[in-house]
C-alpha cells in the first residue's frame, strides 16, 4: 500500500494562499486505508480551513470531493464540473494522484496535501513500515522474503555490516537490522547457503540508471485503426 | 607481487605487522596530517587514512594519502560506498594509483545520520564485498565493472574490515570469506577487547583454513580514561568492552598509562593467536599513544621501509 502523511496545517494555508475558491480532493484508495486522505479526512481539513478563514475573516471558499482512485482518468472525469469551478486542487491522494489531476486540469494549480511517504505495510494500528522501493528487480526470494534494498539502511545485499548489533541497525534501537531478519527467517528455512554467496553488483537499470520507468504491454493496447483509404 | 606496497611487503614476509590510522583535518591544511604521520611513522608499517568516518566532511583520503606519502609513508586509502558510486570510485582508484597510492580499504561506510550531514542523501551503488570484487576485477582482469578494458597495470593491495562483535556472530565467519572470495588480501577488525570473543572467532577462521586465504590485523583503540571506556561501550556501534577494563580505567591513578597497560596486554594475547598476522592501531586523536605502545609491546623497531614498485 502506499503510505503518506498529510502536511502541517500551516504549509498548506501556506501554499492556498493565493487562490480563493478550493477544491479539496480525496481518494477512495491507499490514503483512505492509512487515513490521510479520504472522505473523513477530506472534511476536517476542509472545515478547519473554513474555521481559520472565518478567524482571518478572508473570503475564501473551500469546496470538497471524493473520487474513488484519483490515480485514473476515469474517475478524475466525474469532478471535472467541480475542479473547473475552483481556482486551485488541494489534493489529499498520494503524488500519483495529484499527478493525475495535473495531467487531467493542465490550467489548474495542483497543491499536494500530502506528502506520498513510503510503499508499506501496516505493523499494528496507527504504526506503518517501508518494505518496498519499487525497484523493478526482485529478489526477495533470495533474502528470506524480505527487502534489503529498502529494509537495510544502507541497502546492502551482502550483509549485514558490522553496525549490527542485538537484531537492531546502527541507525537507531527502533530500526530491525533487515539482514538479522534475513538471517533468521532463511535459517527458520534452513536455506543460509543462500547468504554464502557473493551476491554480485547491481543493475540499476530497472531503477534509477534510466530516468522515468515506462512499461509498455502489446497484447493491452489499443490497435490503431487500420487505415480505410 | 600485488601491489609492491611496504604493507604487502611486510605481511608476505611473515613479519607482524602494524598499522595505524590517521584522521584527516575538517580544513584545508596539510600540516595536521604531516604532524600525526611524522610523528607515527617509524612506528608502524602503514598508514589508513579514513575517509569522511563517521560521515563527517574532512580533508579526501585521496588527498591525506598523498600528503603521507610525500613524507615516506605507505598509505592505506579508505573508501566508502556511502559518498560514491561506480563511476566515482573506479576513477578515484585510477587516480590514487597514478600518484603512488597501492593499498585500499574496502568499507560500507557509518551511515550519515551519525555525522554532520545527517540531511544527506547516501549512495550505496556497491556495497563493500562488491567494491572489493571491483578492485580485483580492475587489478586481475584489467576491467571496469561495466566490462570495457582498463588500459596498464592496476596494482592494488586490497583490504576490507570485520567486526568479530557484530551479530549474528555465527556467520561473521562466513561473511569474512565472502570477502576472501571476493579478493580481499588483508582484513583490519573492530576494535579487539573481549579476548574470549575475538579467540573464538579466530578458531572458527582458523578451522576453515581461512587465516591461510588473508592476513588479519586485530585492530586495537586505546583507551584514554573510563570516560571513554563507557562511551565505547555504549556508544560505538559493534564495540564490546567487559566490565573489567572500565573497571580497572576508573581504579586507575594514571588512566593514560594504565589505558596503554590494557592495550600492549591486549597486544601479547593477539600475538600469540593463530592466524592474526599483524595489529591495526586506531588511536584517532591520540596518535602519541602509538610509539609508545609499539615499543612496550615489542614491536619496535619495524623492518625496513622498501620503495614501491610503482
Amino acid at each position: 500500500m502506499i503510505k503518506g502523511e498529510q502536511k502541517t496545517i500551516d504549509e498548506i494555508e501556506g501554499m492556498i494562499a493565493d487562490y480563493r475558491k478550493i477544491l479539496v480532493v480525496g481518494c477512495g484508495t491507499c490514503v483512505t486505508i492509512c487515513f490521510v486522505g479520504g472522505e473523513k479526512e477530506v472534511a476536517n481539513l476542509a472545515s478547519s480551513l473554513r474555521i481559520k478563514e472565518r478567524v482571518k475573516k478572508g473570503d475564501k471558499i473551500i469546496e470538497e470531493a471524493i473520487v474513488k482512485r484519483q490515480c485514473e482518468r476515469e474517475f478524475i472525469a466525474e469532478i471535472a464540473e467541480k475542479v473547473r469551478d475552483a481556482d486551485a486542487v488541494l489534493s489529499l491522494a498520494c503524488s500519483i494522484g495529484a499527478q493525475a489531476m495535473a495531467e487531467n486540469f493542465p490550467d489548474k494549480p495542483v497543491l499536494p496535501g500530502v506528502n506520498t511517504t513510503f510503499l508499506g505495510l501496516i505493523e499494528e494500528p496507527g504504526k506503518w513500515s517501508e518494505v518496498c522501493s519499487a525497484c523493478g528487480d526482485c529478489i526477495i526470494h533470495l533474502t528470506g522474503g524480505i527487502c534489503p534494498v529498502t529494509r537495510c539502511a544502507k541497502s546492502l545485499f551482502n550483509g549485514p555490516c558490522g553496525g549490527s548489533a542485538d537484531g537492531k541497525c546502527e541507525i537507531s534501537p527502533d530500526v530491525p537490522c533487515a539482514w538479522q531478519q534475513i538471517y533468521d527467517r532463511l535459517a527458520a528455512q534452513n536455506r543460509l547457503h543462500l547468504m554464502d554467496s557473493v551476491f554480485p553488483v547491481r543493475n540499476w537499470r530497472s531503477f534509477s540508471a534510466i530516468g522515468p520507468r515506462r512499461i509498455a504491454r502489446e497484447d493491452l493496447q489499443v490497435p490503431k485503426a487500420e487505415e480505410t483509404t | 607481487m600485488k601491489s609492491g606496497t611496504n604493507l604487502e611487503k611486510v605481511l608476505d614476509s611473515g613479519a607482524f605487522a602494524v598499522t595505524a590510522e590517521v584522521g584527516p583535518p575538517k580544513s584545508c591544511s596539510a600540516s595536521p596530517v604531516e604532524r600525526k604521520g611524522e610523528a607515527i611513522k617509524d612506528y608502524t608499517d602503514s598508514l589508513n587514512i579514513t575517509d569522511n568516518q563517521t560521515a563527517i566532511v574532512r580533508l579526501s583520503s585521496v588527498a591525506g594519502c598523498v600528503i603521507l606519502k610525500r613524507i615516506g609513508v605507505d598509505p592505506v586509502m579508505q573508501i566508502v560506498c556511502r559518498d560514491r558510486n561506480r563511476i566515482a570510485i573506479q576513477s578515484d582508484v585510477l587516480g590514487a594509483v597514478a600518484l603512488g597510492i597501492g593499498n585500499f580499504l574496502c568499507l560500507s561506510g557509518d551511515h550519515q545520520k551519525f555525522g554532520n550531514h545527517p540531511t544527506s542523501k547516501n549512495v550505496f551503488d556497491l556495497d563493500s564485498i562488491q567494491l572489493i570484487q571491483n578492485l580485483k576485477m580492475m587489478r586481475d582482469e584489467h576491467k571496469f565493472l561495466c566490462g570495457e578494458d582498463v588500459s596498464g597495470d592496476v596494482p592494488l593491495y586490497i583490504g576490507a574490515a570485520e567486526n568479530p562483535y557484530a551479530d549474528p556472530f555465527e556467520f561473521r565467519v562466513n561473511r569474512l570469506a565472502k570477502k576472501i572470495n571476493a579478493g580481499a588480501d588483508f582484513i583490519q577488525t573492530q576494535a579487539i577487547y573481549d579476548m574470549p570473543k575475538f579467540e573464538k572467532w579466530m578458531k572458527m577462521i582458523v578451522d576453515r583454513g581461512l587465516h591461510e586465504k588473508v592476513h588479519i590485523l586485530a585492530g586495537i583503540i586505546p583507551i584514554k580514561s573510563a570516560g571513554m571506556a563507557k562511551y565505547m561501550r555504549d556508544c560505538v556501534s559493534g564495540v564490546s568492552v567487559p566490565d573489567e577494563i572500565i573497571k580497572r580505567m576508573k581504579d586507575a591513578k594514571d588512566p593514560k598509562e594504565e589505558g596503554a597497560n590494557i592495550v600492549i596486554e591486549i597486544i601479547e594475547k593477539v600475538k600469540k593467536i593463530e592466524g592474526v598476522h599483524g595489529i591495526h592501531i586506531m588511536a584517532v586523536g591520540w596518535e602519541d599513544s602509538v610509539p609508545v605502545i609499539v615499543k612496550k609491546a615489542g614491536l619496535f623497531p619495524r623492518p625496513a621501509k622498501q620503495a614501491a614498485v610503482n
